[in-house]
């Protein structure tokens, strides 16, 4: 057998497609009898609607239909958590569309369907809105002073505080040193090239729905569909095309995933709807604005002993699909890689007048890891201590593994650090960038630029459960397609999958296709977040793998006359100990389909270290990176 | 993101194209669509009808007379920036369009519509203020020639009576042994810049600077010229405490208001570093 092919540079083979403009997006899918759906949003942060007249609009010529919260009957569905759900955060969901209060710029008021999209935004200007205008709520100090509530049955707007406990940090420490100050984060957004998209069927006769443009999770977005539209789950099919970028932001249940469906059956019609850029930036989720106030302490010697603090999250205005994963990674990932015995963090939920948030690349982590590794820095230099030898010191050993850190409430799941060596990444991203060398550039002003240099270690959650499942089927002409609930999001994940799976049969992988992420394809799938489409996909593909080698040693022993483990196989041949040959294509009638799931339970977490040499022009404010 | 609906004429002489602007007031010429299409898109104006002015001849030539470039209205940045007249006559213009937007922008992106469109963080404006460009405008009327002074009347207003067309760019060329230096600052590259500021000058004999011409950008409603730093500079000799001299009243001369990418105090600030960066660049003087 060749060298495997997992680890091997190799091509991206998706990439002679995407460059070369043969992609299929969303909106790419011929649908010449769609009809073109354009959003209402509002043009106010918090108000109420007093008045929403759609007649005008409704008898320009093209227009087909006005949805509305009373189209669809209220109360409207909302959208419900996808993870971490709790029954406390269930009133802060977001209603699929506005009833009588808006609460963010961008918030859908109504959807207009028209034969074009142009008419539809015509039609946009002659729909009468009128919003009696409430105090906005822009900052976590608006929010806590309260001059106005989001939701004013729940009195406050809280929307709930997570707690990070280990130990006991409200202890004394008698001779430690506190290091403390305020950090904070500002908003990001994802800006995906490709904008969010969906084609929307409705097959009255069958009672059945197919939706194009799903993404990352399209098991849990039909899932959500079906519930709210009263439809049983495989009455759905959730399609899967190329995807111009994830970044956690894509594919997450927003109000225009139920909108659009839900037009094409009332319309029985189809229903194309095409995010424009504008609107991304109003409504697709927002994330990263956090502030903390936090106190480290530390032994005279620099042993971290605790950590206590306030972190606060800016969460917009509705606690989205996946928006509780940030501020419970803000207080449960603050000790990262280090060793701190006791731990007490909460993280205040803020709800204010902004797009509601959720997750992006590393949700919360990147905003503890600043706040910790800056912390880091300034009890180093508080300690005299070399910022380098503080870290190490810290640093959790192999040897202390498995390692407890801060249980969150809620809901409450204990959680351990399991493997790693987290000095060698260190000691290896120091030597990568040759940080002896840099430390005499610290703080000196060279051709207008004040050089810095730093050094912040991590740890990174992957591999999420619950499981994850594919089925590979033997076809008559040899080829073998890998079937898998793994979605592509523009990361390169049919190389890679097909990677494992060519390396597991031992085929060369022109031999194999690969179908991902439409929920035709398996009846349960999980999707791509939470780093987890490779080792979760990857291992229910090996799974799978063996199982169909099972399979085919099998029908090849009955048709060689010998025991299936006496088959040898080969790349797309069984020979028998006389040898024998089969190729598997003649097998492939007695193959049967080869399931595999792989189960996870536990979270398990990744680490590195980054380093950084930058050039700060004071006189402009830029930024530059070195290296 | 869907245009509104209005009516497309692409006449091919400049006549046809102002008497099609003249009869409808709510009529707009079209020349690169770098920022009509967007205004439009945003639905931030509904013109009855576009007047391409694509289709007509001879409004992109580029030529040099009697010591004066003059750019056709329709030439786009990537023709201007590539044109070996450029490259001779006004390396400032050049190196000033090598800031413009993206190279996309720039392939269609005309002289013409960036002066009538009258961005305040526009580099060609700034550029024309420094250089004591005419504009060379036409209208039912006939022909005029405007001194950039008097062409830019504030954020995206110019001189411009209702359908009259900017047909040219006229610059004095460049002396060969003429200063200049150009900067500008955004936060990513493409962008419309925070600051920016154009400087030239001549040397004397002696060494002495003459004639120094700077011109702001980005910072306040409009391309201003500024004088107060001009006048630190007249009849002195480069150095650095000069130019940081004229920098610090360039700062004070600047006029910025507070918006969402910045406070006036670092507009200010910013203007009177790209001035100083700018003159740095014209003297060759490295700043520590």
């Amino acid at each position: 057998m060749n060298a495997p092919l997992v680890g091997q540079p190799i091509e991206r083979i998706e990439d002679l497609r995407l460059l070369r403009g043969a992609g299929c997006f969303t909106d790419d899918i011929a649908a010449p009898d769609a009809l073109a759906a354009v959003i209402l949003r509002s043009p106010l942060a918090h108000g109420l609607i007093t008045r929403l007249d759609t007649e005008a609009a409704q008898k320009l010529p093209g227009v087909v239909s006005i949805i509305t919260a009373r189209t669809i009957g209220m109360p409207v569905p909302t959208i419900p958590l996808r993870l971490a759900p709790l029954a406390e955060l269930v009133p802060y969901e977001q209603p699929v569309i506005a009833q009588d209060r808006v609460r963010y710029v961008g918030e859908p008021i109504a959807m207009v369907v028209a034969t074009s999209a142009a008419i539809a935004e015509d039609a946009l200007d002659l729909i009468e809105l009128e919003i009696a205008p409430l105090p906005a709520i822009v900052t976590n100090d608006d929010a806590a002073a309260a001059a106005a509530l989001l939701f004013p049955d729940s009195g406050s707007n809280l929307c709930i505080t997570y707690t990070a406990r280990l130990g006991d940090a409200a202890q004394e420490f008698p001779g430690a040193i506190i290091v403390e100050d305020d950090f904070s984060t500002q908003r990001h957004t994802a800006a995906t090239m490709e904008t969010r998209g969906l084609l929307a069927r409705w097959d009255a006769a069958r009672g059945h729905l197919t939706v194009h443009g799903a993404a990352k999770a399209p098991w849990a977005g039909r899932r959500m569909l079906a519930r709210q539209l009263g439809l049983d789950e495989f009455s759905i099919d959730m399609i899967a095309v190329d995807v111009g970028g994830g970044f956690g932001m894509r594919g997450e249940f927003y109000p225009e995933d139920f909108l659009v469906p839900f037009a094409a059956r009332h319309l029985d019609r189809p229903v194309k709807w095409i995010e424009d850029r504008r609107e991304h930036l109003l409504s697709a989720n927002h994330a990263r604005e956090f502030d903390a106030h936090l106190q480290l302490i530390l032994s005279p010697a620099g042993d971290i002993l605790a950590v206590r603090g306030r972190a606060r999250c800016n969460l917009g205005a509705y606690m989205r699909a996946n928006a509780s994963i940030a501020p419970r990674n803000v207080a449960q990932f603050f000790s990262g890689p280090y060793r701190i015995p006791n731990i007490a963090i909460d993280t205040d939920v803020f709800l204010t007048n902004k797009t509601p948030t959720g997750t992006y690349r590393g949700p919360g982590r990147f905003e503890t890891d600043f706040f910790r590794e800056r912390l880091l820095d300034l009890a180093a230099e508080r300690l005299g201590m070399d910022r380098v030898v503080l870290r190490r010191r810290n640093l959790i050993t192999s040897a202390q593994m498995p390692h407890p850190i801060a249980t969150v409430s809620a809901p409450v799941k204990a959680e351990e650090l399991d493997s790693g060596d987290y000095a060698e990444t260190l000691d290896r991203c120091l030597g990568a960038i040759g940080w002896d060398r840099l430390q005499p550039l610290r703080g000196q002003r060279i051709n207008g630029r004040h050089h810095g240099v730093a050094v912040g270690c991590f740890i990174e959650g992957g591999a999420a459960g619950p499981s994850e499942h594919a089925r590979l089927e033997l076809g008559a002409d040899g080829m073998v397609d890998v079937f898998v609930g793994s979605s592509m999001v523009g990361q390169g994940l049919e190389t890679v999958l097909l990677q494992i799976s060519a390396d597991a049969l031992g085929l060369p992988m022109e031999r194999l296709r690969i179908f991902h992420g439409s929920t035709t394809y398996l009846r349960i799938g999980f999707g791509s977040f939470h780093s987890r489409s490779t080792v979760m996909g990857g291992t229910a593909i090996l799974n799978a793998a063996t199982t169909l080698k099972e399979a085919i040693r099998a029908a090849a022993g009955r048709r060689l006359n010998c025991a299936p483990d006496e088959v040898l196989l080969g790349a797309g041949t069984a020979t028998n100990p006389s040898g024998a040959i089969v190729n598997w294509a003649e097998l492939a009638a007695d193959v049967p389909a080869a399931p595999g799931q792989f189960d996870n339970h536990t979270h398990t977490y990744a680490y590195g270290a980054h380093a950084a040499h930058v050039g700060v022009d004071i006189a402009t404010g830029h930024v530059e990176i070195f290296d | 993101m869907k245009l509104p609906d209005f009516t497309y004429a692409a006449p091919t002489d400049l006549r046809g194209a102002i008497s099609l602007l003249a009869a409808d007031p709510a009529a707009r010429a079209l020349a690169g669509g770098q920022s009509l299409i967007p205004v439009l898109a945003f639905r931030l104006g509904a013109p009855s009808m576009l007047v391409d002015l694509s289709n007509i001849a001879d409004l992109d030539k580029i030529e040099v007379n009697n010591a004066r470039l003059r750019i056709g209205a329709m030439a786009r940045w990537a023709a201007v920036a590539e044109s070996p007249l450029v490259h001779t006559h006004h390396p400032l213009l050049r190196a000033a369009i090598s800031h413009v937007a993206h190279y996309q922008v720039r392939n269609r992106g005309t002289i013409g519509g960036s002066l009538a469109h009258a961005d305040p963080a526009a580099e060609l404006a700034a550029v024309a203020l420094a250089c004591d460009a005419t504009i060379i405008a036409q209208g039912p009327q006939g022909q005029r020639r405007i001194a950039v002074a008097d062409f830019f009347c504030g954020a995206l207003t110019t001189a411009l009576t209702p359908a009259e067309l900017v047909i040219a760019l006229e610059l004095p060329c460049m002396p060969t042994d003429l200063r200049w230096g150009f900067a500008e600052f955004a936060r990513r590259r493409g962008d419309f810049a925070l600051a920016g500021a154009v400087v030239h000058f001549s040397l004397d004999a002696a060494g002495a600077i003459i004639n120094p011409h700077i011109a702001g950008i980005g910072a306040s409603d409009r391309p201003r010229r500024l004088t107060a730093p001009e006048t630190v500079l007249a009849g002195q000799a480069p150095s650095l405490a000069i130019l940081r001299a004229a920098a610090d009243v360039a700062t004070a001369e600047t006029d910025a208001a507070d918006d969402l990418h910045g406070s006036a105090a670092y507009r200010r600030s910013l203007a009177g570093t790209m001035v100083l960066r700018a003159l740095a660049d014209a003297c060759a003087i490295t700043l520590p």
